[in-house]
């Protein structure tokens, strides 16, 4: 199962400061274990975040982003006390998501 | 005179008191630490626990290594390690300075984690600045930059810094810096290319 | 003349300095500006929350939470405690570094196999060691605390001692020891600056700053990962965890480092 996430949502102004990091290997399929083995690929594909029931961020990724990946974002129209969910999911099918209240 | 001598007597012999003291706690503390470090240890493939074992040299210089080294004790570290260097048998000092600067450059060999079919590296930039292209380079050693272009190339210069590569002990009792001849580190080509990349004219280090 | 002379001297010592310095501080300027990326935000972070259940959730075969593990400042107290390890404890008659101490806590309380938890002692991406993130959630604990420990029991005064010799013993096939490295100041190896660990102020920045976020391994790594690999690169075999020698240089790290604030988990290269 995936490890939690760790989001932070503060508004600053009228817009909300988004700071995510996630916890996952990223693994590109071209990295070799210890014995010479490949790695298979499994990385993070599609990223999401909603806020009353509202998108505000869509991602598609790639290979290319790093482990254990850090995502900062800003979005607008949302108030403190509003809950934000982020929500992962990888080549594998495996997903993550957490919610946190917007500070 | 005599008398004075005699008034002198106990505190000499507070002060040999105090130095034969010390000598005993030091023996005393050598046994703790290696016994210690047999149980603290176990072998991972090359690093076997022969590792832990210490040669004269290296039970002498971790003996005085908190205080200075004296001078008996320093003759005899250079003594032994003089006696270690083996000159090329060819009577050829210099290799090429390219193989030389690979060498300088690779920082493995003998660990656990490296392969041991693979010659070793020098890994000469982790103390030594030596290329001026190469910025990343470490201060524990002396900058080797211009080395053979200042010092130029008579037999002696080029005797001594074999000697200096082969067995940095020989002349500088516990150098920080390995006694790569001697412990099998780098092999006689390995050496000649250093030697190469240090005298040159063509080596980067003497551009 | 001899005035301009200085004056030339000190100004190409000056130019050198500067270029040295540069080349220095262009990798842990860029260092610090990706650490000013992340904010307050550190990776270690996941370690921590992943700690943090750990220790309060019940688990192994006897199904309790760490809330009767003793890490010397009471039965289940976390704040604090990192920064007056190592420490003697009665229970174990042993002088314990944290990692040490949490390795009897989950075998003695929750009554976990020790040869299984020594197996994933260091996390390889997804074999995730439990140790290095309990040993996270606690150091946390300690931000801000000042580094303060006793060497009052004559086991823990050994410890210290004993960590002062490794220190200086030179083995291996290349004559290796601590003090090759990390017995002079202002010193680098290639291009990291070296601490002098027998000083408070090289001892204070190396051990507040550990564990770390290691960068180049995407891991959090511990005091017992930073020693055990010191000695790989010494040539030596390889260092077992919670060993004599691990927790003597740690007592011997962790005194000299007396007064230090802890910063750590912090992020590395």
């Amino acid at each position: 199962m995936a490890d939690p996430m760790r989001i932070r949502a503060a508004l600053v102004g009228d817009k909300v400061d988004v700071k995510i990091l996630m916890a996952h290997e990223m693994e590109t399929g071209l990295r070799k274990d210890g014995e010479g083995n490949v790695v298979p690929a499994r990385y993070i594909v599609n990223v999401s975040a909603t806020c009353n029931e509202r998108t505000v961020l869509s991602a598609l990724w790639g290979a290319s982003v790093a482990k254990n990946p850090f995502l900062a974002f800003r979005f607008t129209g949302a108030a403190k006390g509003d809950k934000l969910k982020v929500t992962w999911t990888d080549s594998d099918g495996d997903t993550r998501t957490d919610e946190v209240v917007i500070g | 005179m005599r008398n004075m001598n005699l008034r002198k007597l106990p505190f000499l012999a507070l002060v040999l008191g105090v130095l034969l003291h010390f000598e005993v706690v030091a023996d005393g503390m050598r046994d703790t630490v290696v016994a210690a470090m047999e149980a603290s240890f176990e072998a991972k493939k090359q690093a076997t626990m022969d590792r832990l074992d210490q040669d004269e040299t290296q039970t002498l210089c971790t003996q005085h290594a908190a205080g200075i080294l004296p001078s008996a004790v320093a003759e005899r570290i250079m003594t032994l390690n003089r006696a270690t260097i083996r000159p090329p048998p060819d009577g050829q000092y210099l290799g090429d300075w390219k193989g030389g600067e690979l060498i300088a450059q690779t920082g493995t060999g003998f660990q656990s984690s490296d392969d041991p079919t693979k010659p070793a590296g020098g890994n000469c930039y982790a103390c030594h600045e030596l290329s001026g292209s190469e910025i990343a380079f470490g201060t524990i050693g002396p900058s080797l930059r211009y080395y053979g272009k200042v010092r130029g190339t008579s037999p002696t210069t080029l005797a001594a810094a074999w000697a200096k590569l082969y067995n940095s002990n020989a002349h500088m009792p516990c150098s920080n810096m390995p006694r790569f001849g001697h412990r099998g580190i780098l092999t006689d080509q390995q050496l000649k290319d250093l030697m190469a990349l240090l005298f040159d004219p063509a080596s980067p280090v003497n551009q | 003349m001899k005035s301009i002379y200085g004056c030339i001297r000190g100004l190409l010592l000056a130019a050198c300095c500067v270029t040295l310095a540069w080349a220095q501080s262009s990798t842990e300027e860029a260092i610090a500006e990706y650490r000013a990326m992340f904010g307050d935000e550190n990776p270690a972070e996941l370690w921590q929350i992943r700690g943090e259940e750990l220790w309060t959730t019940p688990r192994g075969p006897k199904n309790v939470a760490l809330a009767g593990c003793d890490l010397g400042l009471g039965a289940g107290i976390v704040t604090g405690a990192y920064a007056q390890l190592p420490r003697w404890f009665e229970d174990t008659q042993r002088v314990q570094d944290l990692e040490s101490r949490l390795v009897s806590c989950l075998t003695d309380l929750q009554g976990l196999d020790e040869a299984e938890l020594l197996k994933s002692r260091f996390g390889d991406g997804a074999k995730k060691s439990d140790l290095e993130a309990l040993t996270a959630y606690i150091v946390a604990a300690s931000r801000g605390h000042t580094m303060s420990v006793s060497i009052a029991h004559p086991a823990a005064q050994a410890a210290y001692d004993l960590g002062h010799g490794v220190f200086y013993y030179r083995a291996g096939p290349h004559d290796f020891s601590c003090a090759t490295c990390h017995g002079e100041s202002g010193k680098r190896i290639r291009l990291q600056v070296l601490p002098k660990l027998l000083d408070p102020v090289g001892a204070r920045y190396a051990y507040t700053s550990w564990p770390g976020y290691r960068v180049s391994q995407g891991e959090l790594r511990t005091m017992e990962w930073r020693l055990q690999d010191c000695f790989r690169q010494q040539r030596l075999p390889q260092l077992r965890y919670g060993s004599e020698v691990a927790i003597g240089l740690t007592m011997f790290l962790a005194k000299n480092a007396e007064g230090g604030i802890m910063t750590a988990p912090n992020i590395t290269r």
